[in-house]
């Protein structure tokens, strides 16, 4: 059991959660998660692992609500216990000294982005972060990325704050100004997929963090496969990082909705 | 004095003596086998319930008379932890139902779990005189261990093994399977300080995610974990060693000792055409949310889909553990695809024939070549593939072979891939210093299940690549045994 020490929202439907678990705080790296499950006949359901404080024994989880599992997280308040909370899980994020990188996060993707902000820019990179969404109340962690990124450009499907626009259109304008290296991607399938086929055509290795269904997280249902490079994965331990250009987003789409 | 020695006397004992000479041979062998009561299978197939209802106190004492209490007793050459077989069950014949428990438990860890689940026919029960020499149906062994077992439970008189005092040496248990607990339980015996690490959120390995409860209540399970944390076993879940807890972090815990015991969860699938599509699951996905996560429940937040044509594609136990899961949540069409024949099926027996009665189909000498989905992607139909069988393999097996151009399709609305499973590869790849097959199982030596590396040692599933609980269970006595001596020769030292 995993007491939350401190809780926050971030936006209306996004809250984030700091919850002690000194074993993970302490093993955790960039891209790592973790599986929560609420009460007894609760789901198992990934987060990533945005901060950790190995002093204090606590990691951050920044959560958007969106089903009945996320709200159940949610509703949890400073004192309560997480059920059950296991992790680090997937592999790490390969952090190296790439040179320019866009990061680019859609919605509640900014969150499992920002230890990868860091990370890269700790590394040397000249991170550039696109974060996109549907409103300005909608954009979450802008002054956290912003202490990493040297820049930051911030698009909105209805104008509301920063540009108006897609986040491929915000990718597109870095990519055509200036050399970029690597782009990583995380957020809703489908915005991963349209940022894979942009990046494509520029010729430009691209990383993509994927959010499948899960059940274990260790490798044991296959719940959470996908097929990258026509071969199946299990994003939980072979990922969840893959070339987005290999992912058959069409096929995670498809299986994203199994229980829709 | 040799086992056999040992076995002798007791045998002579004149308690034994006295039964053997109440009773004659002639008379024992013509008694006919009990028949375990079951649950009948048209309401069974609708419930969850324990199949098999067990032995009354009458039915086990009659089946009791049956054994000859033979010279030498063959039966326990059949059993892999050399369970004490003529011993126990006479004490049953003699109405002495706790101390035929006490008997088991000398040898076994788990004997309500192994006489519901071990593959008797092919064990024990295989080598008995009456299999052996007088062609006649085996004594039960099997029910009536578990009738020995269940008594204790019920009677509430559950023997807390003696343990040693504490020495203060920390020992390590990966994975809480049937191998992690024999292991956990024997070394809390010898006093040694015990902790086990378990990565998911319940204790029991496949024993609790795998088996269902139609076959072994978790009841039995929580009993016999129980009794281990009543000894001073320490439980840790939601803990994965090699990510939560690294092996160096064990050893600056001054842990000295370590037991690998995760398994072989690691589904396979055959990579054909349209197996990622909606309603195609492995067996582990489909057993896990059943039996972890209450899924078979439609008030539990994420039911698992309920097919009404679920095709379960293989022929282990964990095949007929689906396809008969499937059919009590109301499948219609439960099938078994299976490419050789019910000969070669590695499924128990029983659960063959319980399947049967419970209107299961079997497809067998069908192979599946690839699934069509609807316009969804949800899984339709299948195609399967005619078998016919040939030459045997180097399994012993006859050779499945494809008997070209005859195929057929079969409508399905959920299809459970049921394969095989591989070792489970975190600790091979986290591990420094073991040695690993290219199956990726960890190598040990055979006597003393010591790998490698000389603190760890390794047994069940993750040595053999999936084998049978009882297996797992020996494997975890046999290491605790070595470590315990090889540890307590050095502290004494
Ligand atoms: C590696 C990874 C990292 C992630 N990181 C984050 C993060 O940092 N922040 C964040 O907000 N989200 C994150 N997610 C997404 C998150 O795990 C959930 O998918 C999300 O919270 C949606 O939950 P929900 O409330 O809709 O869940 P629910 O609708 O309650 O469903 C829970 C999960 O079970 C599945 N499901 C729904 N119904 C059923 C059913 N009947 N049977 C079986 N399964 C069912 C859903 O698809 C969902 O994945 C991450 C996902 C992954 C894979
Ligand atoms: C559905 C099904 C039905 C079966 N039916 C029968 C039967 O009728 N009769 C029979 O004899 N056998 C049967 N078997 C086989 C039998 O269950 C296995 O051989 C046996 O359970 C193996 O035991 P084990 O101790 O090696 O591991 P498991 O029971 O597999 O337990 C391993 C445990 O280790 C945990 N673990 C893994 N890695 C880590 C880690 N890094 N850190 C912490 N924990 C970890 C896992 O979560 C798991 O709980 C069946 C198997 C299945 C799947
Ligand atoms: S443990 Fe298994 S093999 Fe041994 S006697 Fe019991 S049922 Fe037979
Ligand atoms: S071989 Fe059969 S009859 Fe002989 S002792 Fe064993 S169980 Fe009894
Ligand atoms: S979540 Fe089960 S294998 Fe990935």
């Amino acid at each position: 059991m995993n007491k939350i020490v401190g809780k926050e929202y971030l936006s209306e439907k996004v809250v984030k959660l700091e919850v002690e678990a000194p074993l993970i705080a302490k093993s955790r790296r960039a891209g790592h998660f973790v599986i929560v499950r609420v009460g007894k006949k609760g789901e198992r359901v990934p987060y990533t692992i945005a901060s950790s404080d190995i002093k204090k024994g606590t990691i951050t989880l920044v959560i958007q609500i969106v089903g009945k599992s996320s709200q159940k997280v949610g509703n949890l308040e400073v004192g309560d216990y997480i059920t059950d909370l296991v992790g680090p899980l997937g592999k790490a994020t390969h952090i190296d000294n790439f040179g320019t990188v866009v990061c680019a996060g859609g919605g509640v993707g900014v969150a499992p982005m920002l230890p990868i902000i860091e990370a890269m820019s700790k590394a040397g990179n000249k991170v550039i972060a696109v974060l996109a969404a549907r409103t300005k109340e909608l954009v979450i962690l802008e002054d956290e990325v912003k202490k990493y990124a040297s820049e930051i450009i911030i698009m909105t499907d209805d104008g509301s704050y920063g540009e108006k626009g897609l986040i491929t259109e915000g990718i597109e304008k870095v990519i055509q100004r200036e050399k970029v290296d690597l782009c990583l991607t995380i957020g809703p399938a489908i915005m991963m997929k349209f940022v894979s086929i942009l990046t494509k055509k520029y010729d430009i290795p691209t990383i993509a963090s994927l959010n499948t269904i899960m059940v274990d997280g260790t490798g044991m249902c296959g719940a959470c496969r996908v097929t990258v490079g026509g071969k199946t994965k299990f994003v939980c331990v072979d990922g969840p990082e893959f070339d987005a250009h290999q992912v058959d987003f069409d096929e995670m789409l498809m299986r994203l909705k199994a229980y829709n | 004095m040799s086992s056999q020695e040992y076995l002798k006397a007791e045998r002579s004992a004149p308690w034994r003596e006295e039964l053997r000479k109440a009773i004659k041979n002639k008379e024992r062998t013509s008694m006919t086998r009990v028949e375990m009561n079951s649950q009948d299978p048209e309401v069974r197939s609708r419930n969850y319930e324990e199949v098999n209802l067990g032995l009354t106190a009458e039915q086990a004492i009659a089946e009791a008379h049956r054994c000859i209490d033979c010279v030498n007793p063959t039966c326990i050459s059949g059993c892999p932890v050399e369970i004490n077989i003529p011993k126990f069950i006479k004490n049953i014949e003699r109405n002495e139902f706790l101390e035929a428990a006490k008997v088991l438990k000398e040898a076994s860890a788990l004997p309500a779990v192994c006489g519901r689940v071990c593959p008797q026919e092919r064990q024990c029960e295989s080598q008995c005189f009456y299999v052996q020499k007088l062609n006649k149906p085996a004594i039960a062994i099997g029910h009536l261990e578990r009738f020995a077992a269940d008594f204790e439970r019920e009677s509430g008189n559950i023997a807390i093994p003696e343990t040693d005092p504490a020495n203060g040496i920390k020992i390590a248990v990966i994975g809480s399977g049937p191998s992690g607990l024999s292991f956990a339980g024997d070394m809390a015996k010898k006093g040694f300080d015990v902790t086990v690490y378990e990565a998911l959120h319940e204790l029991g390995g496949v024993l609790r995610y795998g088996i269902p409860e139609f076959r072994l209540p978790n009841e039995i399970v929580d009993t016999e974990i129980d009794v281990l944390a009543k000894m001073g076993v320490k439980f840790m879940t939601n803990c994965i060693i090699g990510k939560t807890i690294l092996h160096e972090d064990l050893l600056a815990e001054g842990y000295q000792g370590i037991f690998v015991g995760s398994g072989a969860g690691l589904p396979h699938f055959m990579h054909i055409p349209g197996e990622n599509l909606n309603g195609v699951m492995s067996c582990n996905e489909y057993l896990t949310r059943i039996n972890l996560m209450d899924a078979a429940n439609p008030e539990s937040d994420t039911p698992v889909y309920m097919g009404k044509k679920v095709a379960v594609i293989g022929g282990g136990n964990t095949a007929m553990d689906a396809v008969r899961t499937a059919r009590r949540l109301g499948a219609e069409k439960a099938m078994i695809v299976y490419r050789r024949s019910e000969e070669e099926m590695p499924a128990r027996l029983e659960e063959i024939h319980h399947g049967k009665e419970e209107g299961i189909v079997f497809l067998t000498l069908h192979n599946p070549l690839k699934y069509e989905g609807d316009e969804r992607g949800r899984v339709q139909r299948m195609l399967l593939q005619r078998m016919e069988l040939g030459e045997p393999d180097s399994s012993g097996r006859k050779r499945p072979i494809a008997i070209e151009g005859d195929t057929v399709w079969v409508e399905v609305d959920q299809v459970i891939v049921s394969v095989g499973v591989s070792p489970n590869p975190l600790i091979p790849a986290t591990f420094p210093g073991l040695e690993i097959t290219d199956r990726g199982t960890i190598v040990v030596n055979s006597d003393t299940m010591q790998s490698a590396q000389h603190e760890i040692y390794a047994g069940g599933d993750i040595v053999r690549g999936g084998a049978t609980v009882i297996l797992a269970m020996g494997d975890g006595r046999k290491a605790a045994k070595a470590m315990a001596e090889d540890l307590l020769s050095k502290s004494r030292a």
